[in-house]
């Protein structure tokens, strides 16, 4: 008895706490501009397609990966999803969880765009280190 | 003896754990975030320490299976330690220090006790149950108190970046520890793939702590009310 409810308890509380970590992660990143590089390659600008998180990934996915950012990435795609399944069922019933889920899937795509910002830099900064007699 | 797959997710660990004190270091809050950064050594330290003994000893001998329970509680309660300098770092400003050490003390003795009356009628291996008891019970508490600090947080409306990303990875931490403790407790059919599973959830912690370290400067500030899955 005492274990359900611990468990119960947890997984409420788990899932409270990886929602908010996901959104501080993506609010952090969202104050950081794109490049006009990544600007060209995704044709985001200031607001991002909600639908583009996958598009944004695929392109990820052709830069030398970074390991420091894999586990962010990875927990903003699983925000993503889960969002992506509010909207598919409870967000039917209210439009205003609709137009919310709506929103933070816009946001999963920025920090997405982003964090290839980051990749192409760090790119650059290799091929450069490469170069360098 | 572990397998590949154990063996390069106690490495990838141990690297993330050394990763968060050289990030510490390099975005210069080791001090400020000083009972943080002592758990990650120790957590490396112990790591270290458990694989030799490990390759030493074999995974089925007594001499591991002791050292692992007996410095697994050691960190749990450094990590309670650690959750409880985040709180010091929230309340500093009401100056409210010396409550929150309190209280602390006040409840970790008290799961001391506890956990030592759960165990009370057992004869054998006596220590190595309270151990094991505390451990998980202090997981549950430090769930509890992460989200009491939360709300604070939430309340306060504190701003750094970095404080409130710390505490955000720790209650994911302690919620599937505390989660895999109760699985492990209702199915004890399953506890072989949850004994397992916590290695890959132990690599959580160090990997969002050296982030936030890394990436997030100490000046950056949010609203922290745009992150609550209830608006305020």
């Amino acid at each position: 008895m005492m274990a359900g409810v611990i468990l119960v308890f947890s997984l409420v509380v788990l899932l409270q706490f990886f929602v908010s970590y996901c959104r501080s992660l993506i609010a952090a990143s969202s104050r950081e501009p794109l490049s006009r590089e990544v600007q060209e390659v995704t044709g985001i600008s200031r607001t991002a397609p909600e639908g583009d998180f996958s598009r944004v990934v695929q392109l990820l996915y052709l830069c030398p990966d970074r390991p420091e950012e894999r586990g962010q990435l990875r927990a903003v795609g699983a925000y993503y999803k889960i969002l992506g399944f509010v909207r598919a069922t409870l967000a039917r019933m209210s439009p205003a969880l609709r137009g919310w889920t709506e929103r933070e899937r816009s946001q999963c795509t920025y920090y997405a765009a982003v964090v290839l910002g980051r990749r192409i830099a760090f790119s650059r900064d290799m091929l450069a280190e490469q170069m360098l007699p | 003896m572990p397998g590949t797959i154990e063996f390069l997710v106690w490495s990838i660990c141990f690297v993330l754990e050394v990763a968060v004190v050289v990030c510490a270091i390099r975005g210069k809050v080791f001090r400020r975030f000083l009972p943080l950064n002592l758990y990650m050594a120790a957590s490396a330290v112990g790591d270290l320490l458990r694989f030799r003994i490990l390759f030493h000893y074999g995974y089925t001998s007594r001499e591991y299976f002791y050292f692992y329970y007996y410095s697994d509680a050691l960190l749990t309660v450094a990590l309670y330690l650690a959750l409880i300098s985040l709180f010091v770092h929230v309340f500093k400003e009401m100056k409210a220090e010396k409550y929150v050490i309190f209280g602390a003390s006040f409840l970790l003795s008290a799961t001391a006790l506890f956990s030592y009356l759960v165990i009370a009628e057992s004869s054998e291996r006596f220590v190595t149950k309270f151990v094991v008891e505390l451990s998980q019970n202090l997981y549950f508490v430090g769930l509890v108190l992460t989200y009491v600090l939360w709300g604070a947080i939430l309340k306060l409306r504190e701003t750094r970046t970095q404080l409130v990303q710390l505490v955000l990875s720790l209650g994911v931490y302690f919620s599937l520890f505390a989660a895999n403790y109760a699985i492990r407790n209702l199915y004890p059919q399953v506890s072989g793939l949850a004994i397992a599973l916590l290695q890959f959830l132990g690599c959580f912690l160090p990997l969002a702590w050296a982030y936030a370290f890394w990436r997030i400067g100490e000046s950056d500030r949010l609203a922290p009310s745009r992150l609550a899955v209830i608006p305020r």
